[in-house]
């Protein structure tokens, strides 16, 4: 911005590719085609219940608690994903064993296993007469049909997010930086907090909110580990299916509006927060 | 893209075009009719779609294909509301029916009363399906309070049959306390603090009780009882009958609108007529449903079904009242969660 010399803000960028208008052309009448229309007309059915209702349905105990779990289950189980997505893109890019093919490709199994199998799979897993679950019942841990279910099948679809945004920005990180800063004299955690995580920060993030978006939406994996108790473990998902079962579409409509736009507001913050981070760790590219 | 390539593609589309109008010029030639029905109805219409198309067949000479398309009652009520081309429809609640009627006038308001028996050919109930043994000796609703057993039953707000689970335990409890409709509630709310899990069908609440080993009571369809039963042998659980339950009508309906629209209207009352027919009336005994002639059906299938007091909807106004009242949103189901109960 600072190079060029008017300041004059203009729409068209001269760019060395041509085509600018053709591409933007597209780009706009197939995200209106494929997102904006079905949403606006999400937005439009919601209006047939008026402002008043609109509130009083929104602020209703139990959407609030629905909406709390869904997103607060959905954002613990992105920040496992991403603890947990990073340390395997480190093994899977840096680490050559026996068997890393066959790991490279069931991380993206969660992608392609319908959910409600999945549910179905984690809950005889987790249920207290499944494997895990009769060894954690002694314990007085219950995962399954309690929040905490929620979250473990959250965990298993989101997994891949974090991983496959993570993985190819770790190829770019060149050993010899690590070199260098042994060679001034960093440790090995300095290296690591100071070095390597500034870089993936962005990536990451991207990991992250996509685990986030995708667990705040999950419903097939996760009523059959929810337990699905109002007040308890009821996602905002299965209070729309409800409203749809009372054939009132507009209040279903009502609360995919607020999640849409809660949903909204957390990914533009996440990624106000990447670019951030990408203005001030990259070295001026 | 070379001309060579373009011309393949139009090949091509001129092939599937051409397919396409084949198999309509094939449907022109025989009848289809879809059924959209609901979840425990799999293995009946299985065998009665078969039973039918023979009969059609040696009656007009005319080849019928029968699609029958299963879910939750809601959901399947839904889709037809949404434009699914149903002929008929038979599912779990009159409710769902009432709803398509209300939505899309392609049934009409009467539609009850066009079939005998409130348009049910067969009615069920809600028993119980204890483990083996009944080792917390439960022989009643009123066992089902007590301290440490553990109910399993579906959402009722997302579930027909949890509708009728919810209404029987209401009928049990009003019946034992002289008619005290308060005392029902206070029973029914303590019935739901015994729930662990809320599945979002009869299906899910069965594999929940079934497979992963939770709570001591399923309350459940008469004819899913007995198909757990037959499928997962008695020798791991047993049916008890409470002394009350209610009388379960799934009802069945002609779409008018989409038969007449699509000209299968003969083939589709047909079809529901023959529901009540000899034959649909022991094909129905045989998957235990309770027939509503069961003098047609086969002695044996019916001697199968325990004898209780059962109340109908109609002890609480049909479900023209009954639904609003107890499930609509803020009803009184919706009560018994609200926290502090």
């Amino acid at each position: 911005m600072a190079l060029r010399s008017s300041t004059r803000w203009r729409f068209r960028q001269p760019s060395v590719i041509p085509g600018f208008g053709l591409a933007l052309g597209v780009t706009l009448t197939w995200l209106t085609l494929i997102v904006l229309i079905p949403l606006s007309g999400l937005i439009w059915r919601s209006s047939g219940l008026g402002w008043s209702n609109f509130m009083a349905l929104v602020l209703d105990e139990r959407t609030v608690n629905a909406l709390t779990i869904s997103f607060g289950t959905a954002f613990i189980a992105a920040v496992v994903n991403l603890f947990f997505g990073v340390v395997l893109a480190w093994v899977l890019v840096r680490y050559r064993f026996p068997g890393k093919r066959v790991i490279d490709a069931m991380v993206d199994l969660p992608f392609a296993l319908p959910t409600a199998v999945a549910g179905i799979a984690l809950t005889a897993l987790y249920a207290p007469n499944g494997w895990i679950g009769s060894l954690l019942e002694p314990l007085g841990i219950k995962i399954a049909f309690t929040p905490a279910g929620i979250v473990i099948a959250l965990v298993f679809v989101g997994l891949p997010f974090v991983v496959r945004t993570v993985q190819p920005v770790m190829e770019e990180i060149d050993k010899e930086v690590e070199e260098a800063a042994a060679t001034l004299g960093a440790n090995r955690y300095q290296t690591i907090s100071r070095v390597l995580l500034p870089g993936l920060l962005p990536a990451g993030l991207t990991g992250f909110a996509l685990a986030f978006a995708r667990g705040v939406g999950e419903y097939g994996s996760v009523i059959f580990i929810a337990g699905n108790l109002p007040y308890v473990s009821e996602i905002a998902p299965l209070l729309i299916i409800i409203r749809l079962e009372e054939f009132n579409y507009p209040a279903a409509t009502a609360i995919a509006t607020v999640m849409l736009f809660l949903s909204f507001i957390m990914l533009l913050v996440i990624n106000s927060i990447q670019a951030w981070s990408r203005r001030r760790y990259s070295n001026g590219a | 893209m070379s001309s060579k390539k373009l011309a393949g593609i139009v090949k091509l589309a001129f092939l599937v075009g051409s397919l396409q109008l084949g198999s309509i010029g094939l449907a022109a030639a025989d009848t289809t009719l879809l059924n959209v029905s609901y979840d425990p109805t799999r293995e009946l219409y299985k065998d009665f779609n078969a039973a039918f198309a023979e009969k059609w067949k040696a009656d007009t000479g005319e080849t019928v294909t029968i699609q029958t398309s299963h879910g939750g009652s809601g959901k399947q009520a839904r889709s037809v509301i949404d434009g699914l081309e149903a002929d008929v429809v038979t599912l779990a609640l009159e409710a769902d029916i009432d709803a398509i009627a209300k939505a899309t006038g392609k049934i009409p308001a009467d539609w009850k009363a066009r079939l005998e028996n409130n348009s049910a050919p067969y009615t069920s109930t809600i028993v119980f399906l204890v483990r083996k043994g009944n080792p917390k000796g439960v022989k009643d609703w009123g066992d089902l309070t007590k301290e440490g057993i553990q109910v399993i039953t579906p959402n009722p707000k997302t579930s027909g049959g949890a509708r009728w689970n919810f209404l029987a335990a209401w009928a049990w409890a009003r019946a034992a306390n002289g008619g005290d409709d308060a005392k029902a509630q206070e029973y029914v709310t303590q019935l739901f603090k015994h729930v662990p899990v809320l599945d979002t069908g009869a299906r899910g609440a069965t594999t929940t009780f079934v497979q992963r080993g939770l709570g001591d009571v399923l309350l459940a369809w008469e004819n899913e009882a007995y198909l757990s039963l037959e499928e997962l042998g008695p020798d791991n659980f047993e049916i008890v009958t409470p002394s009350i339950s209610i009388k379960a009508e799934p009802p069945v309906a002609l779409v008018d609108g989409n038969v007449d629209a699509k000209g299968t209207r003969k083939a589709a009352e047909a079809y529901l007529a023959y529901l009540y027919s000899d034959a649909g009336q022991k094909l129905a005994a045989k998957h235990y449903y309770r027939p509503f002639k069961p003098e047609l059906a086969d002695p044996k299938d019916t001697a199968r079904f325990a004898d209780l007091k059962l109340v109908t909807i109609d002890e609480f106004g049909g479900w023209k009242e009954a639904q609003p009242k107890f499930f609509a949103d803020g009803g009184v189901f919706d009560q018994i969660y609200k926290p502090g109960q």
